[in-house]
């Protein structure tokens, strides 16, 4: 297998996991759009958690920048996949903002309110293997034209 | 053709998201329906009397269906004494009986409320269940301190023990949940406001006085 084609199979992964990670992100995004975040009838901790005040930026719930964030690698690792060398670039930023962010809401479910919701861990899980892939991508060579 | 191809992907990716999570939106906004005028409080609306604070003449209703172990209704009760301060003998809180299955001792809490209100005391029994919701949630027993809060607030514990197995107590909590199933209730709390669901964006402070100024007014609220 050339190196070339060992990238091109990880971005793709890259971009499948990141639809599993949309697919979550707008999945809680609507519950708290619904409102659902703030009753009970759902699991106690995940209420605990997508009710609390770390769940919103701004008024905006953060599992909907969340989904934002997992489209924009979806869209990067794809563009990366068909060889766009900049995508490459944008993906391993937005991955950084990421991973930061979600080293972020592990800390705040563990010590600040000792509940863990498991679509948010779910999500963590996601972001942590996206990360292990793109370190896995071997540094791309120099090309022209894209 | 293949140039084209990651645009077309994405934006196909784009189009299937969008478009499931609207239709999952339309699928779970609640859309609970009004109280019926027959099962309105005016009328044999369950098992004796419904519990009411406040002036029960008021102008405005709420009625809420709660879970005692359910952390928002918790924070809503502290915010419904606020409401009665504020709008006084306009409005009238209504609390019945939904302890979700999910919750292990909030259907003992129930009964626990109902052997206080037996004798006189359900509100305060009330108060002190989600006061101290934290503490009797994560108890093995949570009965035995259901015992203690009732010697706290004077009851003759006694007469609460055998209260909290009794028919009566049973026979209000199940005619609450009966209520609430009529009515397709499915989280708490849930709250009506002169018989017309609060939505459940609008369940925190500002919508629900919204929603309580507008039946004030004789307004539907939007």
């Amino acid at each position: 297998m050339t190196v070339s084609r060992f990238r091109t199979i990880l971005y793709t992964v890259v971009a499948i996991v990141a639809v599993a990670g949309l697919a979550d992100a707008t999945y809680l995004a609507v519950q708290s759009l619904t409102g659902e975040t703030l009753s009970c009838g759902g699991s106690p901790d995940c209420f605990r958690v997508l009710g609390s005040s770390y769940a919103k930026v701004g008024g905006v719930p953060v599992a909907l920048l969340g989904a934002f964030a997992y489209f924009c690698i979806f869209a990067f690792a794809t563009f990366a996949a068909f060889g766009y060398v900049r995508a490459r670039m944008f993906l391993i930023l937005t991955i950084g903002a990421m991973f930061l962010a979600t080293l972020w809401f592990l800390y705040v479910q563990a010590f600040l309110l000792h509940a863990y919701c498991r679509y948010c861990l779910f999500s963590a899980a996601l972001t942590f293997l996206i990360t292990g892939l793109l370190i896995a991508v071997p540094p791309a060579e120099r090309r022209s034209g894209k | 053709m293949k140039r084209y191809l990651p645009f077309v992907i994405v934006v196909g990716v784009a189009l299937v998201t969008f478009g499931s999570g609207a239709m999952l939106y339309r699928t779970k906004h609640e859309q609970l329906q009004a109280i019926p005028e027959d099962k309105a409080l005016s009328a044999n609306s369950g098992s004796g009397s419904p519990h009411i604070r406040g002036n029960p003449n008021a102008q405005v209703t709420l009625e809420e269906f709660g879970d005692f172990q359910c952390p928002p209704c918790g924070s809503f009760a502290g915010f419904a004494e606020e409401l009665l301060k504020e709008y006084d003998s306009r409005l009238r809180i209504v609390f019945r009986h939904f302890p979700l299955t999910a919750h292990e001792h909030a259907r003992e809490a129930s009964l626990a409320a109902e052997a206080a209100g037996i004798q006189g005391r359900f509100w305060e029994m009330h108060d002190l269940l989600y006061r101290e919701q934290a503490t009797w949630s994560k108890a093995p027993n949570a009965r035995e301190l259901f015992e203690s809060y009732a010697g706290t607030i004077g009851l003759n514990v006694d007469q609460f023990k055998k209260d909290m197995d009794g028919e009566q107590a049973r026979a209000r909590v199940d005619s609450d949940h009966a209520r609430a199933e009529s009515l397709e209730i499915k989280v708490t709390p849930s709250l009506y406001i002169n018989g017309q669901p609060v939505d459940a964006k609008d369940k925190n402070p500002e919508g629900v006085r919204a929603a309580i100024n507008a039946a004030l007014a004789g307004k539907p609220h939007a």
